[in-house]
């Protein structure tokens, strides 16, 4: 059983959803970042989301752009987040590793060398923006080889008939984008996220992760009970970037402060309650 | 990354060895100066133009390269993209976020519906006359030809377009499909402004609310055009991120896509994007070339024997290109903006300096560096500081059909010179990069060899950027 199945089937057991943090690689630098990885496990992390910047990101807000860009300050490339990960993988066997990005950069590693050293890396999944499964034959074998699980993004403008079809090329879980946007600018509510899920649920058996607009404990929290977990991205990244001085550098807050906000995610979270309607 | 530039500060350092009367060989690839992973590929596409002479030129039927690029139809080269959007089966496609995929394939049917449905061609028809201005003459350059002493050289005058460029053919076409869909609220990217001038014009005659994306230094260099545009009633948002020109405008325009599905349409000025965009502006376009064929017809009696065009996205290339793709005695040259030289690392020619890959929506020739980030574009032009193009002419070049080449900013500059002095007609900016080329091959070629040049905008946009590099305090 691969790391992703195996985690939500252990939540599962314990009848919670799962919190899911997102990093973007070499933010603002290789040491934090990666320092930020081996510790999101112990706060509370059930599965990571490791962002891997690219100069375009046309699908995402503000925040995510701003990480992305002091990322490729910092050196970011996609060898030197494959060996981060392998790095976390040195002393974490269990927790699953899900990269998110744009296509571009594994294009221009290859396809087939990408995912091989992916999973020799640890990487247990791949999310790509820009790649609808239309154009998805690119990576889908080399993926399936290398035992990389495609998750696929689903969104509230996906039609009962398309997400039988973009389900159908899906594997480890399904992220459901909850609003119609980009990362980080508002939160759906709770009756919208309740009305999707059956929806979903039809067309799969796999789990369903929440994101976008995810900011407060009780927010994640109740995604994560009325789906299988819920994705924290921006809230996290504009959190880390406050900890940073006049020059972009990270400080002695810089780790603390993320991984405490971390700590209560995943303490409202595996209490598990769904709260009233509170639209961000 | 860097911070955003201002305005003219994006000039040219002193390059010693890219003075004029320099030839511009097309193809100079040399391997280690593609700024790519997959510098193979680039070698493999230029193979064929790099052989040509000025005489005319097989219909490339290429041998099959790397992933199975061929022309799909074995008698015709004007029936792409396939069902996917892919051209030659790699490039082109739809590469967008889930939530943008629904409307990709919304707009993919309400325009097929709307290309059969003769209402729709006869409303666009009467707009492309009576509004637009259409058709546009083809114009002997006597005196240009004269001083030049080769080639005779046409002009197709898509700067008499109401707007002032070939863009409002294009969103002419798109407005009354998005009118048809029953959007209400139209955002576009523009680089130079002629975009965003002919969708804010289109927006005031139909009474649609307009948001124009335009990346800040493109807000500087092309003032002229944010004031028309507010004039016309648009939303001018200046874009800060990246060195804030057209790519960062393209970003910008598809986040506002993606948060205001419901009732805004994407009205993109280019032949790029997800399909189908690339497929509709080149049908939008191919007036041009329509007219061009038929006018030439009556001038001379026969088919010209090269058209030479701008290359920014690839619009009003492809336009004037599509109708002769199938002729194969028409030799057809894109011109990319070379910038400070092809290989000054400050160059806007993405088929000649880049590799493919994937970006806004599309697979297609890319500035790029070997990890696949995208590199920033430079051109004195601001409509062809692009660090990508259509992807049709990235299938075009590698099988051979099409050749691109560049013109640097100097030619450019001295070449919007000429044109105006000897002919009356102040280009654009990016049409006098087509001019520079034009020129530049006119001299070598016979008498009595005809060759149109594409004028794609006027230039009264561009007089404060040519003052201030001619020295000149307006
Ligand atoms: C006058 C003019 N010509 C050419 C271009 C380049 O675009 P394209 O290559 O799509 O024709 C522009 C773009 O702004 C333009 O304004």
């Amino acid at each position: 059983m691969s790391r992703i199945a195996a985690r939500f089937q252990s939540l599962a057991a314990q009848g919670r959803g799962a919190l899911i943090p997102y990093l973007e690689a070499y933010d603002p630098d290789l040491e934090t970042s990666l320092a930020l990885l081996k510790a999101m496990p112990d706060a509370g992390a059930d599965l990571i989301e490791i962002g891997m910047p690219f100069s375009d990101p046309s699908a995402d807000g503000p925040v995510i752009q701003a990480a992305a860009r002091r990322g490729l300050k910092a050196g970011a490339t996609l060898p030197g987040v494959l060996a981060m990960v392998a790095e976390f993988r040195k002393d974490n066997a269990e927790t699953p590793v899900i990269l998110m990005g744009y296509l571009n950069p594994i294009e221009a590693y290859g396809y087939d060398r990408f995912c091989t050293d992916a999973a020799k890396a640890g990487v247990d999944g791949l999310i790509i923006v820009d790649l609808p499964p239309e154009e998805a034959d690119v990576i889908e074998k080399p993926a399936e080889d290398a035992g990389l699980d495609i998750i696929r993004l689903v969104a509230p403008t996906t039609s009962d008939d398309r997400l039988r079809y973009v389900l159908s090329h899906a594997s480890g879980f399904v992220y459901y984008v909850s609003i119609t946007g980009i990362t980080g600018t508002r939160a759906a509510s709770t009756d919208d996220l309740k009305a999707a899920l059956p929806r979903i649920r039809a067309a799969t058996t796999l789990p369903v992760a929440i994101g976008f607009g995810i900011r407060s404990p009780q927010q994640a929290a109740t995604a994560a009970s009325i789906a299988d977990g819920a994705v924290v991205a921006s809230a996290l990244l504009a959190t880390l970037a406050d900890t940073l001085d006049a020059e972009g550098k990270a400080t002695a807050e810089t780790l603390p402060r993320v991984l405490e906000q971390i700590k209560a995610l995943a303490t409202a979270v595996q209490a598990g309650t769904v709260s009233a309607d509170q639209p961000a | 990354m860097q911070a955003a530039r201002q305005g003219f500060a994006r000039v040219c350092p002193p390059v010693p060895h890219a003075g004029k009367g320099r030839v511009l060989t097309y193809a100079g690839a040399v391997q280690g100066l593609v700024p790519s992973g997959k510098p193979e590929t680039c070698l493999v596409a230029k193979a064929a133009p790099t052989q040509r002479d000025t005489g005319a030129v097989e219909p490339a039927m290429a041998d099959p390269v790397e992933h199975g690029i061929t022309a799909t139809q074995a008698n015709s080269l004007r029936h792409g993209p396939d069902e996917r959007g892919h051209f030659g089966g790699w490039y082109g496609g739809r590469f967008v976020a889930e939530t943008l995929m629904p409307l990709v394939l919304e707009l993919e049917q309400a325009y097929n519906t709307a290309k059969a449905d003769p209402a729709f061609h006869k409303e666009l028809d009467f707009y492309l006359r009576d509004y637009v201005g259409r058709p546009s003459p083809l114009w002997f350059a006597r005196r240009m030809t004269e001083e030049l002493g080769g080639a005779k050289i046409y002009m197709k005058r898509e700067e008499l377009n109401h707007t002032g460029s070939h863009k409002l053919n294009n969103v002419m076409g798109q407005i009354l499909l998005a009118r048809r869909m029953g959007r209400t609220r139209i955002v576009a990217e523009t680089g130079a402004g002629q975009h965003g001038v002919a969708t804010a014009t289109v927006c005031a005659l139909f009474g649609m609310k307009c948001v124009i994306y335009m990346g800040a230094t493109d807000v500087e260099r092309q003032s002229p055009n944010v004031f028309r545009m507010r004039l016309l009633g648009a939303e001018v948002v200046p874009v800060t991120a990246g060195a804030g020109t057209l790519k960062d405008a393209m970003n910008e325009a598809m986040r506002d896509w993606v948060a205001n599905v419901a009732d805004t349409y994407f009205l993109v000025g280019t032949v790029a994007g997800p399909h189908p965009y690339p497929a509709m502006v080149r049908d939008f376009q191919s007036v041009i070339g329509e007219e061009t064929k038929e006018q030439m017809h009556a001038a001379e009696g026969r088919l010209p024997d090269v058209v030479v065009a701008a290359i920014g996205g690839g619009s009003n290339a492809m336009g004037i290109f599509h109708p002769f793709l199938d002729d194969p005695s028409v030799r057809l040259i894109g011109v990319e903006a070379a910038g400070c030289g092809l290989d000054s690392g400050k160059t806007a020619a993405s088929i000649e300096r880049g590799s493919p890959g994937v970006l806004h929506g599309n697979r297609t020739y890319l500035l790029q560096n070997a990890d696949g980030q995208i590199d920033e574009a430079h051109s004195i032009s601001a409509g062809l500081d692009y660090p990508g193009v259509g992807p049709e002419h990235s299938w075009l070049n590698d099988i051979g059909r099409a050749e691109y080449v560049g013109a640097t900013d100097t030619e450019a500059l001295d070449a919007f010179q000429l044109c105006t002095r000897t002919e009356g007609i102040i280009p654009a900016l990016e049409s006098a990069h087509a001019i520079a080329y034009a020129t530049k091959i006119a001299q070598t070629l016979p008498k009595d060899t005809l060759l149109v040049v594409n004028i794609s905008g006027r230039g009264d946009k561009d007089i404060f950027t040519v003052a201030e590099h001619l020295g000149v305090k307006l």
